[in-house]
């Protein structure tokens, strides 16, 4: 049977899925046991007992300078900020998406200078903010919106400009106004594009919270990250490496089972054409 | 009074001529079949009826005041594909129209107000068979049941004119046969008056009560597009004959071997 042909049934696909992190893991802990073996005291590849300690002492032990978890709390101050930050940006996504899709005089006066925004890069203006805004929180948030905002702008105001022209003319048929067509013809259609929108901008978002956590901040994921650094403490990094991915993994997994439910009628159009 | 009365018009797209010289009135209740070569301008027309377009030269009126140059729920339309929203149930896509009248600042009906609409609704998805589909997406519907809903979508607001662009150009013979039925007796009931376009001459000739062609009277090989289409026939169907129908049919073709030639 030809390659292209041959397709794993459901057990053998998650088993297959599951080979390359084993290999990982494996040859992480071959290279971490050799270098310990070497010396005792090195940094580089921590153990794994080693790393079980750290997060035993982030995440179970309360600190005693703060009486706090630092784990959870760096995780709760670092998704607070990511969350309002991404809450921002795809109310502003849809607001001026709609307005620059459906109203061809705001396309002419707003659709240039959206442009031109999108292509300042975020963080060549993070000192601005900082200057601006001062190091509290605002400014973090303003750098996840500048950063993530202006593509999903654009992308939703593509989406409206992608919609079939019939649709337009039809509800004015239907005795439609302006409002009408964005209300119950374009605002429906665009909510399962703006899930997928967020989806792409995970990656974006979270690179930018890191940044600002790492330049000025005292508490978050990358604040600690960035802190311990300096004492090469990878039994502290590898862990805050992988908890991020895992609620991005979550994230990402949660928004498109959401849209999977709220907009049922979305996946079925695009399984028909696919 | 005539309903539309068609005064002189014309309409080019920069050095494109498309239509030339269309003088022509309809009286409330035609249904008016439209067919010619593709290209020679039948969309053109139904989008200047809809309000879509204007019209370069000479004007349309609509009981003798000018058209409205926006659409509106006075002249319904069923286009090819996309007439109906993706993500409105079948039912929801019938109530929209009364919806956006009623229902106030958010376009939504409630309560009483609501199930009066549903009913209207449901009579109407009742009238075109589909009944049994009323909580189903359009996704979920074959073309034929699309375009039937897009009738019912049309039908509930009440248009005086209803505009068809090719509405079972890409349906089955066989289901397209029973698209004439319901089309004729949906036109019998309501006294809508139709303007419909087609490609098939001889869906041209059963269906409507006067069939307009569309074509060009001056060709120039060398710039087909100097000169538009205009009808070259205007016929009450009831005197129509074959002989008649195989004498379109040749014009058309040639019509059409000429626009080809222009796009190679
Ligand atoms: N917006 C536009 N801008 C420029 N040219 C246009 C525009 N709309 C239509 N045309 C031109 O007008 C001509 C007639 O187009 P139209 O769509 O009306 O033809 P048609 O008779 O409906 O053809 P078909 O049977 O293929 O649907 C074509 O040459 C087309 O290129
Ligand atoms: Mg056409």
């Amino acid at each position: 049977m030809r390659l292209i042909n041959l397709r794993p049934s459901r057990p053998l696909a998650v088993a297959l899925g599951f080979i390359p992190f084993i290999i990982l893991l494996l040859l992480y802990i071959s290279n971490s046991n050799a270098r310990l073996a070497e010396n005792p005291n090195d940094k580089l590849l921590p153990g794994l007992t080693t790393m079980v300690d750290a997060v035993q002492r982030l995440a179970f032990t309360e600190d005693t300078r703060t009486g706090e978890y630092l784990l959870w709390m760096d995780t709760a101050s670092s998704l607070e900020r990511l969350l309002i930050g991404l809450a921002v940006s795809a109310g502003l996504a849809l607001l001026v998406g709609i307005l620059l899709g459906t109203l061809p005089m705001f396309r002419a006066l707003a659709g240039p200078v959206v442009a031109a925004i999108s292509m300042v890069p975020p963080m060549a203006i993070l000192p601005i903010l900082f200057i601006v805004f001062g190091l509290g929180e605002l400014s973090k948030v303003v750098l996840i919106v500048i950063g993530t905002a202006p593509v999903m702008i654009r992308d939703m105001a593509q989406r409206v400009l992608d919609m079939p022209r019939e649709q337009f003319i039809k509800l004015q048929t239907l005795g439609g106004n302006s409002w009408h067509l964005m209300l119950r013809v374009v605002l429906p259609q665009l909510l399962p594009r703006l899930l997928a929108a967020l989806r792409l901008s995970l990656g974006a978002a979270w690179l930018f919270l890191i940044a600002a956590e790492a330049i000025a901040s005292t508490d978050g994921l990358g604040y600690r990250i960035f802190l311990v650094r300096r004492y090469l403490a990878m039994d502290v990094i590898l862990p805050y490496v992988i908890w991020i991915t895992v609620l991005a993994y979550f994230m990402d997994l949660g928004l498109r089972l959401l849209s999977r439910r709220m907009f049922p009628w979305f996946h079925r159009q695009q399984e028909g054409e696919a | 009074m005539k309903l539309i009365e068609v005064n002189q018009v014309g309409k080019q797209y920069g050095d494109n001529v498309v239509l030339e010289k269309l003088n022509f009135t309809v009286s409330a209740g035609e249904f008016c079949t439209m067919v010619g070569t593709s290209g020679c301008g039948k969309t053109t027309f139904l989008r200047m009826l809809l309000g879509e377009e204007q019209p370069s030269h000479g004007a349309i009126l609509m009981d003798g005041k000018p058209l409205p140059a926006e659409p509106g729920p006075d002249r319904g339309v069923v286009f090819q594909r996309y007439s109906v929203l993706p993500h409105l149930t079948v039912l929801g896509n019938v109530m929209l129209g009364p919806e956006l009248k009623t229902g106030g600042i958010f376009a939504r009906a409630f309560g009483a107000r609501r199930a009066l609409i549903r009913r209207e609704a449901e009579s109407l998805l009742d009238a075109v068979g589909l009944s049994h589909a009323l909580n189903r997406y359009p996704a979920e519907l074959s073309g034929g049941m699309q375009q039937r809903l897009a009738i019912a979508q049309a039908l509930i607001m009440k248009p005086r004119i209803l505009l068809l662009d090719e509405p079972f150009g890409a349906l089955d013979p066989g289901i397209r046969a029973d698209m004439h039925e319901l089309v004729l007796r949906l036109w019998r009931e309501t006294g809508v008056t139709v303007f419909m376009v087609t490609h098939d001459l001889k869906e041209g000739f059963s269906l409507g009560t006067r069939l307009m062609v569309f074509d060009k009277i001056r060709r120039d090989a060398q710039a087909p597009n100097a000169y538009g289409a205009t009808i070259t026939y205007d016929l009450q169907l009831k005197h129509a004959d074959k002989a008649l129908q195989k004498n379109i049919a040749s014009e058309v073709a040639q019509t059409s071997q000429l626009l080809a030639g222009a796009i190679l």
